[in-house]
């Protein structure tokens, strides 16, 4: 299934793209096949099982993985060959792990200073003022001297997000970003998902298995399943599909395309009840 | 600060190693080269100490055997300071305490002509080696009755 | 069959296994040499590595030297050479208990701590994160505590012999009644500058690389989860112990072996 060239009120070029993707680890094959595209603007959601490579694409979009045969393009060009080309590329990027992956041995205030004293020569006080900014737009100027292990996983998700913007990236990739939260803080996510898209313009992948969160921020919707892209559309076309994959992802059924069972053999030989 | 204490403890634990315990800083100074044959150097080694009375005054650098008259020749450095030595000096090999480690002896002569770089000692004394000594003692035993019976 | 196959096996494993750290020791180098400039970090890795294995070694240090002091007395005293007790605690030390013994309590304390360190990180994904931000672990993580290592081994193994020597001299002085001069007199006679103490440095510079190398490595080839990571910590400790003790022999026989 080709995605569109052009998605009706999505822009025609995209950030970045997926042509014919393969990828494997080295006992399991990942990904057969993958096309996808991510339109500049906007807030995809990539939607999917869990273990069907959803994360994984971060990892090869992030250039932290390899992929074995296909085409990954990031801004235009294809993903850089080289370590330098690829932590250039990677400054146009942020992303919120699913654990939010703070540096544990430094404050919260490190923690957003880090990309800045780390990249740039800023001036301290720039710093200070740019640290602060982030915090207060993610409501936690105030927890700036608390230590990652003293703030709650709403929190922690919340600093990471105002460090992975720090630097201004074109793009962030949200890894799961629902996954453990209260109704609250999923709440504020969400809302901050949105805003960083609507106010400051930034390109969003959000990687998640949550339906009902996910179709309600995206502008486009992928839905994934054994290595290859199994439906794609605005949310409400997803919502509204007749195809049995999607419908069985969307209204969460236990059995349908993707089996109940794991491949067995016969049940009732298993048992033995089958000689004579 | 913790930094900085643990560099100064660690860097003073290796300069006492270098000087208070191997004194690396006597060894450095200028020195001359002395030579000495002996018919036998026991278990004498290079860099065991060469004293004076006691006193270290150098070290045994070399110890080969020379080539025409295949004796066993012991080439000492000393340090520059202790250069009134005399021409009829004596060298002598000697061990610290019963079994303890070798060393070479000077015995410091009277002539007022001093031995110079390169020069040989002439008087020495070879290596005491204890089962010699043991030896001699238990012929010597095994003689007497003789010599009382005579 | 069985058993050539698993042989074979594991063969393969350990040879993949080495081929993957030499990798990762090139990069750790490289690393380390990108992040001389970064004073900060060394500093702080040399607190974490240094000052806190500081106490281990000490404490221990003085407690072998007293234990050598009341064997070597022990021994010596049958020869009537108990004069040579401090000659005797110093050469084992410098030569060959300080650099073995300050490893083998570097392994097990910060190299422990190390491992576990690192793969915590890579297992809540902050290694990655950081890649994630341009910033390079290698720099960044791997660097400064590869070189913070290499300094405080030497100067770990010297404050264990030089703590040790004094260890012994208070069981020489206190307990038998040694004479100072004595004691510290007959170092001096027997310990080479160069032989000994210059030697014992190189062997703790060796076991220092060695360690900091064992350490670094499993972290960051940890399997990323809270068993992989203490499994990890085991292998460290084994490891390190094992390949000081082996490389001890190597170097000993190098520089001792009357060449």
């Amino acid at each position: 299934m080709d995605p569109p060239a052009v998605v009706p009120g999505l822009s025609s070029d995209p950030i970045a793209e997926a042509r014919n993707l393969h990828f494997a680890f080295t006992d399991r094959e990942v990904f057969r096949g993958l096309d996808l595209a991510i339109p500049r603007g906007r807030i995809t959601v990539i939607m999917g099982p869990s273990g069907c490579g959803k994360s994984t694409f971060l990892g090869l979009l992030g250039g932290r993985l390899r992929a074995r045969s296909g085409e990954l393009r990031f801004g235009g060009e294809p993903l850089p060959v080289n370590n330098a080309g690829l932590y250039a590329m990677r400054r146009k990027m942020g992303m919120l792990f699913q654990n939010s992956a703070l540096l544990t041995d430094l404050n919260v205030f490190e923690n957003v200073a880090f990309p800045l004293r780390e990249q740039t020569d800023l001036p301290e006080e720039l710093i200070r003022i740019l640290v602060l900014m982030m915090l207060e737009m993610v409501g936690l100027r105030g927890a700036r001297d608390l230590m990652p292990s003293e703030l709650s996983g709403g929190m922690s998700r919340r600093v990471s997000l105002a460090r992975a913007i720090v630097l201004g990236p074109q793009l962030i990739m949200y890894d799961e970003p629902f996954v453990g939260l209260d109704p609250i803080s999923m709440g504020v996510i969400l809302q901050l998902i949105h805003k960083l898209n609507t106010a400051m313009g930034i390109t969003s992948v959000v990687v998640t298995h949550d339906v009902t969160e996910g179709c309600s921020i995206a502008d486009y919707v992928y839905l994934l399943d054994d290595g290859r892209v199994v439906g794609h559309g605005v949310p409400e076309e997803m919502m509204n599909s007749e195809d049995p994959g999607i419908r069985q992802f969307m209204d969460g059924l236990p059995d349908g395309p993707v089996g109940y069972h794991y491949p067995a053999t016969d049940y009732l030989e298993d048992l033995g009840a089958a000689r004579p | 600060m913790w930094v900085g204490i643990f560099m100064i403890i660690g860097i003073g634990s290796l300069l006492m190693l270098a000087l208070q315990v191997s004194d690396a800083g006597r060894g450095g100074g200028e020195t001359y080269r002395l030579e000495a044959r002996f018919d036998n150097i026991g278990g004498l080694t290079v860099k065991a100490p060469v004293m004076i009375g006691g006193v270290r005054v150098g070290r045994v650098a070399d110890i080969w055997i020379d080539q025409e008259d295949y004796v066993p020749v012991v080439g000492m450095d000393i340090e520059k300071k202790y250069d009134a030595l005399s021409v009829d000096s004596g060298a002598a090999i000697l061990t610290a305490g019963l079994l303890g480690s070798q060393y070479v002896g000077l015995t410091p002569g009277f002539s007022d002509i001093y031995l110079e770089q390169g020069d040989t000692v002439e008087l020495t004394q070879s290596a005491i080696q204890l089962e010699t000594l043991i030896g001699q003692f238990i012929f010597s035993q095994g003689a007497n009755p003789d010599k009382e019976g005579g | 069959m069985k058993l050539v196959a698993e042989l074979g096996r594991r063969g393969i494993v350990f040879v993949s296994r080495l081929g993957a750290a030499v990798l990762f020791l090139l990069l750790a180098v490289r690393g380390s040499a990108m992040c001389l400039n970064r004073g900060k970090l060394i500093l702080q890795q040399l607190y974490a590595i240094g000052v806190l294995t500081m106490s281990v070694i000490v404490v221990s240090g003085l407690f072998v030297g007293m234990v050598l002091a009341l064997q070597g007395y022990y021994q010596l005293v049958n020869f009537s050479a108990e004069s040579n007790l401090g000659l005797v605690v110093a050469l084992f030390m410098v030569r060959e208990l300080g650099p073995v013994l300050s490893a083998l309590l570097f392994a097990g304390r910060a190299g422990s701590a190390l491992t576990a360190e690192i793969g915590l990180m890579k297992a809540t994904e902050q290694l990655a994160a950081m890649e994630m931000m341009a910033v390079d672990p290698m720099k960044r993580v791997i660097g400064p505590r590869f070189v913070a290592g290499i300094i405080a081994m030497p100067l770990l193994a010297a404050m264990l012999s030089a703590v040790a020597i004094i260890g012994g001299y208070l069981v020489a002085h206190g307990q038998f009644g040694l004479d100072a001069g004595v004691y510290w007199s007959s170092m001096k006679v027997g310990v080479d500058p160069v032989d000994d103490v210059l030697n014992g440095v190189i062997k703790s510079v060796v076991f220092g690389f060695i360690v900091i190398w064992i350490t670094l490595y499993e972290g960051y080839d940890a399997v990323p989860t809270s068993e992989g990571v203490s499994r990890a910590t085991t292998r460290t400790v084994v490891t390190s112990s094992l390949a000081i003790l082996g490389s001890d022999y190597i170097l000993t026989a190098l520089m001792f072996g009357g060449f």
